[in-house]
């Protein structure tokens, strides 16, 4: 579980994020949406430990993330995976050279084990006769599940995913939202999802967080979004017309 | 102030480099990497260049040579001074500053367009131990680069001098070998190492700290080029001051 708690972040001027205090659970995908600009990125690095707040605190599960030392840190960190709008692939090592980094890099298992815990969570996210291509042979849903594969190959604690579904057709998107959820179920994984894919929200949003100008404007689950009055999350969730109609049958079928 | 605040930002750097070790499986293979793509691979445009470099020192001296009572070995002296001294390590660093320089700071600045910087630092590597530790230690090598163009700039001297017509073969190591002052080899060596941390620190400087797209990685390897031939041409200045002033 990760208790954020009142936090503040500014570049400058520019006042970012301006007091969100919000709880991510365990095996729950946990969606971070807003317009761009929001603060929802930086609001995730701050969670990835990437940017530090000027004020307010973290707590993942128990430990507060300012007052860990460095050693400590590097060590949460491991416990952490992350899924970036890219993908982040290595463009230098191979499908299976990526997934099997972090455990090169921070573990002692010996070369026969790293292969079989390679091939293990490159199965599990479907992909079984790419190891030996590199990020640029493949294509970008098969990138996304490279780096899901990456993300989780440590068994960490928290997964973090920003935009995972840009650039992907409607087809691959659902793909990938359901495997994220999956993998967050099977392995008891607290999932932060930073996304403007409004399919993806009313697909696996758990919990959702709606950020508007740095503040936190809502927070509810994918059931509650259909019900709720507030006008800036309405604005915004329901800009398309399908959307739109969604929520009007939705309305009519309560009434 | 903006430089002010780039000296400090690499004097950061520079020690965050030497912080947080890699594991040495890994880092060894990097630098076997690294080895194989700054120097191992520059040997060729070092070698073109430094041959006819040579060549041309040679000639020139030779055709400035009109006063009959000069001895025709200077020629040699000559060619031998110009590529020790400056030729090899000076102007072949400007040259590795655009070759290699270049590539390192497009390929960190990629890294870092494409949020693979952020990967590292999110599993808790420390990207700049990874990525810059391994190319300084590659261009310990860099040396190694510069006394094959000090030996292949007075073969082409020689090879331009001989078969011009210009002296004998004898004359040209006559001249080789007059006045030869052994601390000018260390002079040159003290300089090459000082210059192969600059080539492998400034780029990955530019590289590591920029910002933008694709559009930026190019502006950021001219402004490394720029810079890493300023500080070689200062330092240059400053250790020749130094050592032989």
């Amino acid at each position: 579980m990760i208790e954020v708690n009142d936090i503040h972040k500014s570049f400058g001027d520019a006042h970012i994020l301006k007091g969100i205090s919000t709880t991510f659970e365990n095996g729950k995908t946990n969606l971070i949406i807003g317009q761009s600009g929001s603060g929802k990125t930086v609001f995730l690095k701050c969670l990835l430990g990437l940017f530090s707040p000027e004020k307010g605190s973290i707590v993942y599960d128990g430990k507060t993330y300012s007052s860990l030392t460095e050693k400590e840190k590097r060590a949460l960190r491991q416990e952490m995976g992350m899924v970036f709008q890219g993908s982040a692939l290595f463009d230098s090592m191979t499908v299976e050279g990526n997934v099997k980094f972090p455990l090169e890099m921070f573990t002692n298992q010996s070369k026969s084990e790293m292969e079989d815990r390679v091939n293990t969570v490159l199965k599990r996210v479907n992909l079984v006769d790419a190891h030996h291509k590199f990020p640029a042979e493949i294509s970008g849903g098969m990138q996304k599940r490279v780096a899901i594969a990456r993300a989780i190959v440590m068994n960490p604690k928290y997964l973090f995913c920003d935009e995972p579904n840009s650039g992907l057709d409607p087809k691959t998107a659902i793909l990938i939202d359901n495997l994220i959820k999956e993998i967050t179920e099977e392995f008891d994984i607290t999932t932060i999802i930073n996304t403007h894919d409004m399919n993806s929200v009313m697909q696996i949003g758990e919990k959702i967080l709606f950020l508007k100008d740095g503040l936190k404007e809502w927070e509810g689950t994918k059931n509650e979004i259909f019900k709720t009055d507030n006008e800036a999350v309405t604005n915004f969730v329901y800009s398309s017309d399908l959307f739109k109609k969604v929520r009007q049958m939705y309305i009519e079928e309560r009434n | 102030m903006n430089y002010l605040a780039s000296i400090g930002s690499y004097a950061i750097m520079i020690r965050e480099v030497f912080k947080k070790p890699t594991k040495w499986r890994i880092m060894k293979s990097l630098i076997l990497k690294e080895i194989d793509e700054l120097v191992y691979g520059s040997l060729g445009i070092i070698i073109f260049i430094s041959f006819f470099i040579g060549a041309v020192v040679a000639i020139q001296t030779a055709l400035n040579l009109t006063n009959p009572i000069i001895p025709r070995s200077l020629i040699g002296f000559a060619t031998r001074q110009s590529v020790i001294l400056e030729f090899a390590p000076t102007f072949v660093s400007i040259i590795m500053a655009g070759k290699v320089g270049s590539y390192i700071t497009s390929s960190i600045g990629t890294m870092r367009v494409t949020e693979q910087i952020d990967a590292l630092e999110v599993m808790g590597v420390n990207s700049l131990n990874y990525l810059v530790f391994p190319k300084i230690i590659a261009m310990l090598f860099y040396p190694f680069a510069i006394a094959i163009s000090m030996y292949v700039g007075v073969f082409g001297g020689w090879i331009a001098g001989v078969f011009g017509g210009f002296l004998t073969s004898a004359d040209f190591v006559s001249g080789l070998q007059t006045d030869f002052v052994p601390f000018h080899i260390a002079y040159a060596f003290i300089k090459t190492l000082i210059f192969a941390f600059i080539i492998a620190t400034i780029p990955s400087f530019h590289g590591y700290y920029m910002k933008g797209g694709a559009l930026e990685v190019g502006k950021a390897s001219t402004t490394s080029f720029v810079w890493t031939s300023v500080v070689i041409i200062i330092l240059n200045y400053l250790l020749t001051q130094l050592l032989l002033g």
